[in-house]
């Protein structure tokens, strides 16, 4: 009898996997201009949707206002380059840092707070953070600033170069996050907050520390969506408080593409982001329409099928793409 | 003078608030649901108000009268065909759920009535005030305190006095225990529902007739609620209510000092109650 | 001979994959009392849950005068008649003592008990009438259970282990007024660990192990063997 982590299923979805991220990589050579902006979108909104999801999926944090963080990463950007003097790429990595630590009193208030009301909590923090950034008149105020051209050149040389980089720093921050997202989940870390998930009574009975697990998922979290946030907005090159904490854009869309993909699974974000790009492709003339579509398939899906379409296909046929179950075999010698 | 000035209106406003938290108070203490689609419901009513008036010509406070109704009826409704299908014990059924219905109801509006800010017309009584003292107080403002406190006294009478507030309390202890009394759990929740936007009609009316709204309101009249049932603390209406007038009053204060602080003050008032007492002022219940 | 009561045939009551009960058949005859018996686990409480209609199972499994009941509600069942004493009380704490007999009655059933002769059958409650209902010693919370049940004037009571957790001297008191609710023309199925108790108060016993009926009998004739190899399942 053996006990193994990886199936035949996982083994060629990790081959398949490589494939497509070669192919991706050597995107700037194939694609072209509008392809690759419509990549980076979706390589960025995996990432943000990966993130939610461990928290939700994972944790049991819900939260409706990661949207702070994703504003917060933008203006900490800004505010880097502009007044620090600092590379965008090196602003990137400094919002990620920063973010992480602006998330340490942000959770130790929030988490005073349980269930849904947590969830409204942290849209409060994000309303907090719109209305000061708003009040900050050097980078904008309420209006909000544009990117320096300065800054944007320094990048690197030519249009299509400062292009190319900003498609592999999305498609990298997406690697980046999927894989760390994965490696912590196989950790035992990971295990202990799949043991909280499933039962959180008799996780904490296990001694496992159920508040400081938690606490450091959302400040990991918060530091990756940070870096998100940042990289959103180097490509959007102006931001405003409006844009940089918008609901809709930063937290609407992305539980609708993790509730739909399927939700604390790693395999659901990445079938949610692909549904969902490819229902705004083909209503994207709809406008509001669009919005109700998305919240009606959204309750439908909660209400029918709760593990999402990646939960419908893995009852179907019993088998993950990211090896994350032990699976026990039998062998013939077993009697 | 100043300064109680702004002490009392900040109180009034609080009135105000507490009429949009009662609704919610209300379903959490009796199904432990929190409703995140409750602001875009106040705002729902606030345009109901609006096609009601336009259409027939009444006075706004007058069109409670279909306002209140109608909204009950679809509480009634929402919950016995959706909501109730998310109850249990995993909480992301009815957050997301309800988040959903948030994102329909915004967006319909928006559809049927575009981004335009809107406003109902009450006429004399919006401009209109009383002397006392040194200060003058708006007949609307007092008028809307007024409505706050007299349904709040109005749902804790039902609650304590009536054999409908028996069966909810019931419901709220011991869902399954409360079936062997012959209460129907589905249509218990369905009459608390109905309750709840009732109440939130009535909410949505004195909105609608004290500022303007639009389809993308909804959100901060959820938050402004959330924020008083947590200051007053979780299962106490009255308790609703004193932290509304608390909301009211910081948001004024902070207004006085700069008018862009007014909601930031708010916040802050909240964040500093979670800090220092995070069950709230008067809790009964635990979250 | 008359329909019995209550018929329960082949009864299987799962927990999610677990099984509790296996073709579990009984019969109650009007104004009978049946005393079920069993050591923990043996399915005693599964039975009492399935009959009220807090567990759900075939409709067919579960006949009360000549209806099928076994997949009702709770609610519903208690509308036709049928009320439980459950097991560990569970009274409502929010609610008075008072408030807790009164939602016992708001079905409005038409039968001899209301809150005046509950009150005469266990005088203390009257006293503690105004009282938060879990602020009540063990036994006075049973009493209110067990008045909450009247209430309804059901036809049929379920007593899920009244005795458990109670001091011998509140256990005997209760026993004692038992016969005085039942001679009312009322039917009941009482749950006991006690097996003396149980035998005092009751015309015939089932004997439930592991989920199966291991003995039938009359209360006055079956041996003491009998019940013990039935209770521990030895053949």
């Amino acid at each position: 009898m053996k006990v193994t982590r990886t199936s035949p299923a996982a083994r060629i979805a990790a081959i398949f996997g490589l494939l497509v991220l070669i192919i991706l990589a050597a995107g700037p050579y194939w694609a072209g201009r509008a392809d690759m902006r419509l990549m980076s979108e979706i390589f960025l909104y995996l990432a943000l949707a990966s993130l939610w999801n461990l928290m939700a999926g994972y944790a049991g944090l819900v939260s409706v206002g990661q949207q702070a963080f994703v504003g917060f990463g933008g203006y900490m950007l800004f505010a880097l380059t502009i007044f620090g003097g600092l590379s965008p790429v090196v602003a990137i990595a400094g919002a990620a840092v920063l973010g992480s630590l602006i998330a340490v009193p942000v959770a130790v208030l929030i988490f005073r707070l349980r269930g849904a009301y947590f969830a409204i909590g942290t849209w409060v923090m994000a309303e907090v953070f719109r209305l000061t950034f708003a009040q900050v008149s050097a980078l904008g105020g309420g209006s909000g600033s544009s990117l320096p051209v300065g800054i944007v050149r320094s990048m690197a040389d030519g249009r299509a170069a400062r292009e190319a980089l900003s498609y592999w720093l999305a498609l990298g921050m997406a690697v980046v996050v999927i894989a760390a997202v994965y490696f912590f989940l196989r950790s035992r870390q990971g295990l202990a907050l799949t043991a909280i998930r499933d039962n959180e009574l008799a996780a904490g009975s296990l001694g496992i520390d159920i508040w400081r697990t938690k606490f450091v998922v959302y400040i990991v979290t918060a530091g990756l969506t940070s870096m998100v946030g940042a990289l959103i907005f180097l490509q959007k090159l102006r931001i405003s408080p409006d844009a940089a904490f918008s609901v809709n854009d930063w937290t609407a869309f992305v539980i609708f593409i993790v509730v739909i993909g399927g939700i604390g699974t790693l395999e659901g974000p990445i079938i949610g982001t692909l549904i969902f790009f490819a229902l705004r492709e083909t209503l994207a003339d709809l406008g509001s329409t669009y919005l109700m579509v998305l919240g009606a398939v959204a309750i439908v899906i909660m209400l029918k099928a709760p593990k999402g379409v990646w939960g419908l296909i893995r009852s179907r046929y019993d088998f993950e793409l990211f090896p994350l179950s032990y699976r026990v075999h039998h062998d013939d010698t077993d009697k | 003078m100043d300064w109680v000035n702004a002490l009392v209106q900040g109180t009034l406003l609080g009135g105000l608030y507490a009429l949009f938290a009662a609704g919610l108070s209300l379903i959490f203490g009796i199904m432990r649901l929190v409703n995140i689609a409750h602001g875009d419901l106040i705002v729902l009513a606030s345009y109901l108000g609006l096609v009601v008036v336009t259409a027939t010509g009444m006075h706004p406070l007058l069109a409670l009268a279909v306002a209140v109704p109608a909204m009950a009826v679809l509480g009634y409704v929402l919950q016995h065909g959706i909501l109730n299908q998310t109850l249990g014990d995993d909480l992301l059924p009815p957050l997301l759920v309800t988040f959903g219905l948030s994102v329909i109801i915004q967006n319909a509006l928006l559809e049927g009535f575009t981004a335009d800010p809107q406003k109902m017309n009450a006429g004399a009584i919006e401009t209109a005030s009383v002397s006392v003292g040194s200060l003058q107080l708006g007949v609307l403002p007092i008028l809307t305190f007024a409505t706050a406190v007299g349904v709040i006294a109005a749902l804790q009478w039902m609650f304590y006095n009536t054999a409908l507030g028996r069966a909810f309390r019931a419901v709220s202890d011991n869902q399954e225990i409360a079936q062997l009394m012959g209460l129907n759990r589905r249509h218990i929740f369905g009459l608390a529902m109905g309750l709840a936007l009732g109440v939130t009609a009535i909410a949505g009316i004195f909105l609608g007739i004290r500022t303007s709204f639009d389809p993308s309101a909804g959100a901060s009249r959820l938050i402004f609620g959330f924020e008083a049932v947590i200051i007053g603390g979780l299962g106490n209406l009255w308790g609703t209510l004193a932290g509304g007038v608390i909301l009211g009053v910081s948001q004024t204060l902070g207004a006085k000092i700069d008018p862009g602080y007014q909601i930031l003050a708010g916040h802050i008032a909240f964040l500093v109650v979670l800090a220092v007492r995070p069950q709230g002022l008067f809790p009964r219940v635990s979250g | 001979m008359a329909e019995p009561l209550l018929s329960i045939k082949g009864l299987d009551s799962h927990y999610g994959d677990f099984q509790a009960l296996y073709g579990v058949d009984m019969s109650l005859a009007e104004g009978e009392v049946l005393a079920i018996i069993g050591a923990n686990g043996a399915g005693k409480t599964t039975l009492m849950r399935s009959i009220s209609g807090l567990m759900s199972n075939g409709a067919s499994q579960i006949t009360y005068r000549s209806q099928h009941i076994g997949a009702l509600r709770a609610d519903e069942v208690a509308a036709r008649g049928i009320a439980l004493v459950p097991e560990g009380r569970q009274l409502f704490p929010s609610l008075s003592v008072e408030e807790n007999l009164l939602i016992g009655g708001r079905m409005h059933r038409k039968g001899p008990w209301d809150l005046t002769a509950v009150f005469e059958l266990f005088p203390i409650l009257k006293e503690r009438r105004a009282v938060p209902s879990t602020s009540l010693s063990g036994g006075q919370q049973q009493m209110v259970a067990i008045g909450r049940a009247l209430m309804s004037n059901p036809d049929l009571i379920l007593f899920d282990e009244i005795s458990l957790g109670l001091a011998p001297i509140i256990i005997k008191s209760i026993y004692e007024a038992l016969p005085g609710i039942v001679g009312t023309g009322m039917s009941a199925m009482i749950v006991e660990q006690d097996i003396s108790k149980a035998l005092s108060v009751s015309d015939r016993l089932y004997c439930l192990q592991e989920g199966r009926v291991a003995l039938e009998g009359a209360s006055n004739e079956v041996s003491r063997e009998a019940i013990s190899a039935a209770y521990f399942g030895v053949t």
